[in-house]
């Protein structure tokens, strides 16, 4: 006869499973770390509405896994007016998108006037994102949400991170975006931006993001809202520029010490 | 007595938050909190009559780049050079060491030295100091005896002459396409030159840590031909 579990030891390991190693085994609803992650997302208030920009890469670790990955989504059928871009673990953000999804069609399904506003939307996910956190069990992303309140009038771009802080602002940036694109956007920033300087702001941002930031791409999305609805466009490439002098010039020779520019 | 149960408190949460591999060695976690690292790709292959290094350009502390525009490929000697990856002082202090070595070397035995040897000092150095350094290392030139040889220093210090030798932390994600590559024949200069452009593109494209340019230096008996691929003008990518 060979080692076979008996009902005792069975129950004797459960029991020692469960008192000794439940972190671990038992219960595995804990986030513990964000896997396959997407970087900064931007956003901008302008003269027609709000815009978003965020590249379309998401990183497993070091590796550029997944290169068309959609991070700006809009809520809702066409005409809505709400969008979201999110940053951190993908999987997180689909399940945000899915859940904030499910919620608006129900809405309409059930007879609602009216969709919800943007700012609805970022309130309501303050409040999910804050209860994950006290659960210990984040929804490990930074979301920037936008839309355009056509009843007021009024464009509104807010922010909610994985632990339930919100804001709005003018300009918004999450993740690295924040420290290299937050100064740029605030010092460029006018209200009467027209929609393509507006989008010639982003793109030099996203084009920094890619000079700097290990875990960005240069293909981007940019997506916007206005009175007359909402819309993401397809991932494009942006233009960059390696040419200066200093850079094509040799440093590792003979003479030089590998660092200073001869 | 008490046991001690590891939970996740937010302190881990948030330690853990950098940690994560992509399933081979995490150079960013062995750099020290504030060193630059290299996390690069490095590649060179010899050919009949010389030898091609290439070598992407970013230098990265954590997923800032400090340095999207870096010169990788330092020059040991008139026709003998290296290729650096890992932490950027530990490899710019061997580079100078070699290179006095190797100075000195050429006055006591009257000739230029023979790649063989820069490559065993640079092993000597990188094993007797193996706790203390974080550099992977490609000796690469072109000798009158052996003529174009590549040799491999990897981390622990040991030192292996290749066919083809390639490193840093983007080459996990090209051995496939230079085996194949190199399975299908020798390569001549023009070549060996294309191969690793492409293949080091192919490495910025999927590597997180490397990117930018590619620097590429072809080393002959008759001297160097340096050349800039713009990063606009990759053969793929990024």
């Amino acid at each position: 006869m060979g080692l076979y579990p008996t009902p005792l030891s069975s129950l004797l390991l459960l029991l020692f499973l469960q008192t000794f190693l439940t972190p671990v085994v038992m219960s595995n609803s804990r986030t513990t770390r964000p896997i396959t992650t997407g970087t900064s997302v931007l956003g901008l208030k302008y003269r027609d509405g709000v815009m978003l920009a965020a590249d379309t890469l998401c990183s497993y670790g070091s590796l550029a896994k997944y290169k068309d990955a959609r991070r700006l989504v809009s809520i809702g059928d066409a005409s809505s007016n709400c969008l979201i871009g999110g940053g951190g673990e993908f999987s997180d953000f689909q399940f945000i998108v899915e859940l904030l999804q499910k919620n608006a069609l129900e809405d309409r399904m059930s007879g609602e006037p009216t969709e919800s506003s943007a700012k609805a939307v970022w309130s309501y996910l303050r409040a999910v994102m804050y209860q994950r956190r006290n659960k210990m069990n984040p929804l490990w992303n930074d979301i920037l949400v936008a839309g355009y309140d056509k009843d007021e009038e009024k464009a509104f771009l807010g922010t909610v991170d994985k632990i339930g802080t919100a804001f709005e602002d003018d300009v918004l940036a999450t993740g690295f975006g924040s420290y290299l694109c937050l100064p740029i956007l605030r010092e460029k920033w006018r209200a009467d931006l027209e929609e393509g300087e507006a989008r010639a702001l982003l793109e030099d941002c996203l084009r920094v993001l890619f000079y700097r930031d290990c875990r960005a791409l240069n293909r981007v999305q940019i997506a916007k809202a206005t009175a007359d609805g909402v819309l993401v466009s397809e991932p494009y490439e942006i233009e960059t520029s390696w040419d200066s002098a200093a850079f094509v010039s040799t440093k590792g020779g003979l003479e030089g010490d590998g660092v200073l520019v001869s | 007595s008490t046991h001690n149960i590891h939970t996740n408190t937010p302190k881990t949460m948030m330690q853990h938050q950098h940690q994560h591999h992509a399933g081979h060695p995490n150079y960013e976690s062995q750099l020290k909190p504030g060193e630059v690292g290299t996390g690069t790709t490095i590649m060179a292959i010899p050919f009949d009559g010389g030898v091609v290094l290439g070598a992407d350009s970013r230098v990265s502390t954590g997923v800032y780049v400090a340095n999207r525009v870096c010169d990788k490929i330092a020059q040991l000697h008139d026709n003998i050079w290296c290729l650096r990856s890992g932490s950027a002082s530990d490899c710019q202090a061997l580079t100078d060491y070699v290179k006095h070595y190797l100075s000195q070397h050429a006055i006591d035995v009257g000739r230029p030295p023979m790649v063989k040897t820069a490559a065993y000092l640079m092993k000597r150095l990188v094993y007797e100091n193996k706790d203390k350094l974080l550099a992977g290392v490609i000796v690469g030139g072109w000798d009158p005896v052996e003529k174009g040889s590549v040799y491999n220093v990897p981390l622990g210090g040991a030192c292996l002459k290749m066919p083809v030798a390639i490193g840093g932390s983007g080459s996990p994600f090209i051995y496939g396409l230079v085996d194949s590559e190199m399975a299908k024949g020798p390569k001549d200069k023009a070549e060996a030159l294309a191969l690793v452009k492409k293949a080091v593109s192919h490495a910025m494209s999927r590597d997180g840590s490397s990117g930018g340019i590619i620097r590429t230096v072809v080393v002959t008996s008759t001297g160097n031909e340096y050349e800039y691929t713009s990063g606009s003008d990759l053969p793929y990518g990024p």
